[in-house]
């Protein structure tokens, strides 16, 4: 049998990117401990509609931790007070009847607020045009595993990959950094063969635009990887700042002058 | 690809500038504890004057004193410059912030950490280095019999002192210096001095378990052969010995000398 409780949730309310926010209190009753913390706000947000209220705006799709849109920053860590896990994959047993929990969304300059918790990530999406791909010829599809990759560097290559581009990092850097995910982009190309031919050209062209986007400058306080729901590792950034460093200081396109 | 940002003003250079500045004041920290282990020498401040004048006046050396300087000045604007970089990251603050739920209280604050040690330093370089290289500190004269090998010390007037010199007379080596001994001795009799020390030292400590370690994963030093190394060094050597040796010696002078 489910136990039930009632919370008070103190959460951020904004009209617009335009207008400034506050809290708003608002009272969760009767809320079942195997709801997710979404099925949570669902449950306030028909209450508050059926009252004829505006619901609370908040980031969701896939509600299975693989799509990265859920966010939410939950008494003052994203994605609340697990480890490992995405807004979407918290459940109500984690709090306790009579509990007053503070929602607040991604807190960022470049995640400016869309609506009360609903931020704009797309500064990731740019991120991600100005290197995050690879080029490929048109034509015959290739046979499957014509190129030998030894199975360390496609594990660690895969680990990489598995960043959702959620944010949570950000949110959680003192400095609202987003070096962990942009080093997860640059890494996941930089070990495999095929990310090769734009390799230091994606390194140069993913950080500039990490820097225009006004993300902050990393102090290796961790914050990241320990918020962030995939185990992003921190040595993917020590592997970003070498992918730049040597763009910078050693390759030849960038040596010689033309 | 030549046109992206020259590479020491995106956010990667300048945190490259704040690792190398650390890592090079870090180095400077183990010869200048070396050095200054001669304190401990119940010699009158014989050794540890003579290395005075050595360290002011060797040339190489004081070429790299330079570099030293500059990198205090830099690696401290640069702070500055990122810190106030990172403000502007989040405008609007978190109500409730869990820090130590993810990271470290020193890796959060090395900014304050920072302040309280280039208060310190302001004062340190003003009682000794300002002192030293003003003509502000007494001078002493050392007489050792070279049979013996016995020394007396003096204490001399300004007027009977020209330069640090050393000459032998009849079998007894004179030597005539700047009394940086006498001068620390005399600053660390003051309990304020001696607690802002103390204090500025274990701002020190916990500045550099975080610094050390932070410097090379910004080098892209990252490999699980030497990071443990690195880790050791970092919180054993630059956190535990180097700052507890040096808050000894304002204690050695306060409380035993
Ligand atoms: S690195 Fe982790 S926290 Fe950051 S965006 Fe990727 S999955 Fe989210
Ligand atoms: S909604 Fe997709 S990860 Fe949470």
């Amino acid at each position: 049998m489910a136990q039930h409780m009632n919370l008070t949730l103190k959460i951020w309310r904004q009209k617009n990117d335009k207008t400034k926010g506050q809290f708003v209190t608002i009272q969760a009753n009767d809320i079942a401990d195997d709801m997710s913390f979404l099925e949570m706000l669902d449950v306030v947000n028909e209450e508050l509609t059926r009252k004829g209220e505006d619901p609370v705006y908040f980031d969701h799709d896939c509600r299975e931790g693989i799509c990265g849109m859920c966010s939410l920053v939950i008494n003052g860590r994203p994605h609340g007070p697990k480890y490992g896990i995405t807004t979407c994959q918290l459940h109500m047993r984690s709090f306790h009847d009579g509990q007053t929990i503070v929602i607040e969304p991604w807190r960022a300059a470049a995640f400016p607020v869309l609506k009360d918790l609903a931020v704009d990530r797309t500064a990731f999406d740019r991120i991600q045009q100005a290197g995050g791909y690879v080029n490929v010829n048109t034509g015959g599809v290739p046979d499957a595993n014509e190129i030998a990759i030894p199975k360390r560097v496609a594990d660690e290559a895969f680990e990489s990959a598995t960043c959702i581009g959620c944010g949570a990092c950000v949110a959680a850097c003192k400095n609202a950094s987003a070096m962990l995910f942009v080093s997860a982009k640059i890494s996941q190309f930089a070990l495999l063969p095929q990310g090769q031919t734009e390799r230091y050209e994606r390194a140069q062209a993913m950080v500039d635009q990490m820097d225009t986007e006004g993300f902050g400058n990393c102090t290796n306080t961790g914050a990241c990887e320990a918020e962030c729901p995939k185990g992003i590792k921190l040595s993917n950034i020590a592997r970003m700042n070498r992918e730049y460093f040597t763009a910078k200081f050693f390759r030849e396109e960038d040596v010689h002058v033309h | 690809m030549s046109n992206s940002k020259p590479a020491l003003s995106s956010s990667l250079g300048r945190k490259l500038i704040m690792s190398l500045t650390g890592i090079f004041l870090c180095t400077f920290l183990v010869v200048h504890l070396i050095g200054n282990m001669q304190l401990f020498k119940d010699d009158a401040g014989y050794a540890f004057n003579n290395y005075a004048y050595f360290m002011t006046h060797f040339t190489p050396i004081k070429v790299v004193s330079y570099l030293l300087y500059a990198s205090i000045i830099i690696h401290a604007i640069y702070a500055l410059v990122l810190s106030l970089k990172n403000k502007a990251a989040r405008p609007i603050g978190y109500e409730k912030y869990d820090g130590q739920s993810n990271s470290k209280w020193n890796s959060r604050n090395m900014g304050i950490l920072g302040t309280i040690i280039l208060v310190f330093l302001v004062t340190h370089l003003q009682n000794f280095w300002w002192k030293y290289h003003n003509d502000q500190v007494p001078y002493i004269e050392y007489r050792t019999d070279l049979a013996t090998g016995a020394t007396a010390a003096r204490e001399i007037q300004a007027a009977d002192f020209n330069d640090f010199q050393t000459t032998i007379e009849n079998n007894v080596e004179i030597v005539k210096a700047r009394d940086l001994y006498k001068q620390v001795d005399f600053a660390f009799q003051n309990i304020g001095l001696v607690i802002l020390y103390v204090i500025a030292m274990a701002a020190l400590a916990f500045h550099l378990i975080h610094g050390f370690k932070s410097a090379f994963q910004t080098l892209g030093l990252s490999h699980k052969k030497y990071v443990p190394i690195i880790e050791f060094l970092g919180v054993w050597v630059f956190g535990v010995i180097i700052p507890v040796l040096f808050a000894l010696m304002p204690l050695y002078f306060y409380f035993v000398k």
